[in-house]
């Protein structure tokens, strides 16, 4: 089989992306999806909060990619349900397989890599004690409350204070469940403060910040686990345990971009965010393959993973259909002071007709703060921030005109 | 006189923000750095109310629970109770996004909605 076009996932990135090419023309496109529907995660998230800066309206997980299904289905684009991808090859071989196909092989002129990501799982952060039923990923007991009408548990301890496990904290609550605490081990949540407020506060469930799991107790089943505050290393102060009883331990510690097959691919990728180096089209190191959302850094806002998946969606029609390629001397981007990385990680002067959309995550929270962009010594531009947290993803717009030289371009956070 | 306290949700900022009252009228916001905060510390304190996403039973379909949300605010105190309400229920697939699944839940004046489809098996 040969494609114009492959997008490997079906899920918000995956259908924007589908969604662009489409619209840019290109009409021999195939959807990859492992699941039994398209629409990803957004399938289990059924709160609402998606959809603000795309549709102007607060919309549920479920209701925001039924959105873009409908986008999908309207166009005709072909996809493929319950279909694994198992290879990509360095000439752009996909091999996949699925119950009717059995094994077997698209040649694709282009690539949209759109994979999300996955929870950093108990064995990451090496917890010591025995392994007993009760610990899951917030996204799995997520999964099984939404989706399988099941009940993880009755008395919870959540560790991490990531937006799915504050989520998951009022979710078990409604749904009956005692939520004992929430225990994050740096000083602030890595969550918005909606979420804080609304899933926590509204419900008295306490949160721990600087706190972690040292011990789980239970054989068989979760039978509690013990808490203790750390210092600023990250090291639990001894003397400051204490017990909570429990049956149900949820892990929400952090998601990792999804990227076996591009790693095995030979695709280049960034030791901070997991996800494959990219230029302002979301080019690859692979000529023809794009890569977009969670795959590529992790979001915390869908719209944001739907505008970038378009942008990656368009970048494959135009590589189809005139064949644009690499050039000599790219400008790189660099993470500065007080910057953990940035997205893209070099631009392409040649081929940037329209403004470019940087994002970046910071170091730290800071507050009274400017961003400033370098390129060598002189200030591209600066904006001043109230405030900003690594929690929340910042971008800045840099235009062609803005650039005289092939000098790198640092983007920092400076006093305000 | 009494006091509540706040934290702001209108940006990452997350003001600590003091509401003053009396005889249950507010005399003072204080904590605020902008006009959204004070805005958000009045309905808090005198009207809070939340979207309520939850899930009810399916029978027949491909899976066995269906997410909905009730189609506006509803106050908070309600929360309780719209969850007590959507427990009693099972409905027969298909189930489309948007089909009501409870009219004007615990007398809110709110419909519950479904935000899912789901299909018959």
């Amino acid at each position: 089989m040969k494609k114009e076009l492959v997008i490997i996932g079906g899920g918000p990135a995956g259908l924007a992306a589908a969604v662009a090419a489409y619209d840019a023309g290109l009409r021999d496109i195939l959807i990859l999806e492992r699941d039994e529907r398209l629409g990803g995660i957004l399938n289990q998230c059924i709160h609402n909060g998606f959809g603000l800066h795309t549709f102007r309206e607060e919309l549920t997980g479920p209701e925001y990619a039924g959105r873009f299904i409908k986008q999908v289905e309207e166009r005709k684009i072909s996809y493929k349900l319950q279909t694994m991808v198992l290879e990509l090859s360095h000439d752009r071989i996909i091999t996949a397989m699925n119950r009717e196909d059995g094994v077997f092989q698209i040649e694709a002129e282009s690539v949209v890599l759109a994979m999300g990501c996955r929870e950093r799982s108990r064995g990451a952060l090496n917890i010591p004690g025995y392994r007993p039923a009760g610990i899951y990923s917030a996204g799995t007991a997520q999964r099984l409350v939404n989706m399988e009408g099941l009940m993880p548990g009755k008395e919870v301890v959540i560790l991490g204070s990531g937006d799915i496990g504050l989520i998951m904290a009022r979710r078990m609550t409604l749904e009956g469940a005692k939520v004992k605490v929430v225990a994050e081990l740096m000083p602030y949540s890595g969550g918005l403060k909606r979420n804080i407020v609304q899933c926590l506060q509204d419900y008295d469930i306490p949160l721990k910040l600087s706190h972690t799991v040292v011990d789980i107790q239970g054989k068989e089943r979760v039978e509690g686990v013990t808490l203790a505050k750390v210092d600023e290393k990250g090291k639990p102060v001894p003397g400051t345990e204490e017990f909570y009883t429990c049956d149900t331990l949820l892990l929400s510690v952090g998601l990792l971009p999804e990227n076996e097959l591009s790693k095995k691919a030979g695709i280049k990728l960034n030791a901070v965010t997991g996800g494959p180096i990219v230029d302002q089209r979301l080019a690859t190191s692979m000529e023809g393959v794009f890569a977009c959302g969670n795959v590529l850094h992790v979001h915390d806002l869908v719209d944001f993973v739907s505008q970038e998946a378009m942008l990656a969606g368009k970048s494959a029609a135009m590589y189809v259909q005139m064949q644009t390629k690499d050039y000599d001397q790219p400008i790189a981007l660099l993470a500065g002071e007080g910057v953990r990385y940035t997205v893209p990680a070099y631009l392409v002067t040649e081929e940037m007709e329209e403004p470019v959309t940087v994002r970046f995550r910071v170091t730290g929270i800071k507050k009274n703060c400017k961003i400033v962009v370098y390129q060598g010594d002189v200030q591209l531009l600066s904006k001043k921030r109230p405030v900003v947290a690594p929690g929340e993803m910042e971008s800045v717009l840099l235009k062609k005109e803005m650039l005289h030289t092939k000098e790198a371009i640092r983007i920092c956070v400076e006093e305000g | 006189m009494s006091e509540k306290v706040l934290t702001c949700i209108g940006c990452p900022l997350g003001c600590t923000i003091t509401v003053t009252m009396h005889d249950g009228k507010i005399e003072s916001i204080s904590g605020n750095t902008c006009k959204r905060g004070e805005v958000y510390a009045r309905t808090e304190v005198t009207a809070p109310v939340r979207t309520v996403t939850s899930t009810v039973k399916v029978a027949g379909g491909i899976l066995p629970v269906v997410s909905v949300k009730t189609a506006g605010d509803i106050p908070k105190e309600g929360i309780f109770p719209c969850m007590e309400e959507l427990r009693k229920i099972t409905v027969t697939a298909p189930v489309n996004t948007g089909d009501v699944i409870v009219e004007n839940v615990c007398d809110t004046g709110v419909s519950v909605i479904a935000t899912k489809n789901v299909e018959e098996t």
